[in-house]
């Protein structure tokens, strides 16, 4: 059991993992409660974009596919926001937090996806660029995180190939459901490249984050991994990343890239545009049409208990 | 031990960074004797770093039965694995 600061700094040095009733340090746990709870809020609004094309994807198997995978970000969501609680706030504040937008969720989940191919392409770019977000975070210093992202990565791993899938099978087929495709293609890249947050000069937390054991990797150094796997895929599907200064290094043997607008994203982040006020709506719709069925739950548990009186 | 002493489960976690996992059952007055005949039971070896009790009546477990009804529908779905899509060799690591 871990008391003190010093106890907490050896096993960080030794890269072994703080449990939830070991001391920790106030802004250790204060990050990890944002850093999780926003990452359970991001499973949760992340269920609208595709859940919208679950009545509209065109085959039988295509439902089953994206139902199934947004089951699995409502049970991601769960995962995390059950390793929040381990931290000390309770599942209803946590929403509460959510409803009322104290606390932020991906801005990647407030564009648009018009086409069935924005499908193929969240899955293909956004989850990618997700997973290598998360792989690391299976090694981060907070147990109860690790062990949820562990499950997670394990069961997102379909996720990505289904929606290159998708963008194979439309770079194969008519010249309009290429062109789909490359639009999609055009309306992700960016957005999924600044996933990985702002660059390292300007990242607030990075140092302090990367020195507790929950960071692994910069913003920079997953955003270069994420383009260099990414371009070859784009290539493959004969599509055309939208960076006119995307070249490869032969020196560095990496590509060399442009600069993302990172004024649209501020102003995601932010909150700017229509999408953020339209996805709390639906959450909170959801979450008042199942206010019975939570009351009917507590009804039938109270009356057992009477019962058994 | 006495007669109609409770029945208590016994978790382990091994060390940090790992889940507690179930290890067997102990009978014990209460939560405290419990925990000290968990501990001379299942970690004489230094097999833990950590124990959870549990009262046995409080574990509330799904009936054998059921076990079709429950975990049968998952089946037939392979659209959930990996491995049910085929993609070209150079992005079949994806």
């Amino acid at each position: 059991m871990i008391r003190n600061q010093e106890q907490f700094d050896a096993v960080i040095k030794a890269d072994q993992r703080i449990e939830s009733d070991d001391w920790m340090p106030d802004d250790y746990r204060k990050t990890l409660i944002r850093q999780i709870a926003q990452h359970a809020h991001s499973e949760i609004i992340g269920m609208q974009p595709e859940g919208a094309w679950i009545t509209r994807a065109p085959s039988l198997r295509r439902k089953s596919i994206l139902t199934a995978k947004v089951q699995d970000e409502a049970g991601h969501g769960l995962y995390l926001y059950g390793a929040t609680e381990t931290l000390g706030p309770d599942r209803s504040e946590l929403l509460d937090l959510l409803h009322t937008k104290k606390q932020k969720y991906s801005s990647i989940f407030n564009y648009p996806s018009p086409t069935w191919a924005d499908v193929g392409a969240i899955g293909w770019l956004v989850d990618g660029a997700a997973i290598m977000n998360q792989v690391p975070l299976c090694r981060c210093s907070y147990g109860p995180y690790g062990r949820a992202m562990v499950r997670i990565c394990k069961e997102e791993s379909f996720h990505q190939r289904q929606g290159f899938q998708i963008m194979l099978t439309l770079a194969e087929g008519t010249n309009e459901q290429k062109a789909m495709a490359q639009e999609a293609l055009n309306r992700w890249w960016w957005p999924s490249i600044m996933m990985f947050g702002p660059p390292d000069t300007e990242s607030v937390h990075n140092a302090r984050n990367m020195a507790w054991g929950i960071k692994r990797y910069t913003n920079d150094e997953l955003r270069q991994t994420f383009i260099d796997a990414s371009v070859p895929q784009a290539e493959l599907l004969g599509l055309t990343v939208p960076d006119p200064d995307l070249v490869w290094n032969e020196e560095r043997a990496h590509y060399d890239f442009g600069e993302p607008d990172w004024d649209e994203f501020t102003r995601m982040v932010r909150g700017e545009g229509e999408m953020p006020a339209e996805r709390i709506r639906t959450r909170l719709e959801a979450h008042n049409e199942g206010a019975w069925v939570r009351e009917a739950a507590e009804a039938y548990a109270a009356k057992q208990q009477r019962d058994a009186a | 031990m006495s007669p109609g002493w409770p029945l208590w489960e016994v978790f382990v976690r091994a060390r940090r960074g790992v889940s507690h996992v179930h290890f067997g059952s102990v009978h014990a007055a209460d939560n405290e004797t419990a925990l000290q005949a968990a501990r001379d039971l299942f970690t004489r070896r230094q097999e833990g770093k950590s124990i959870w009790v549990v009262r046995s009546t409080d574990v509330v477990a799904s009936d054998p039965d059921d076990e079709g009804e429950l975990f049968d529908p998952a089946s037939g779905k392979d659209y959930r694995l990996p491995t049910d899509y085929r993609l070209p060799p150079e992005v079949d690591h994806m």
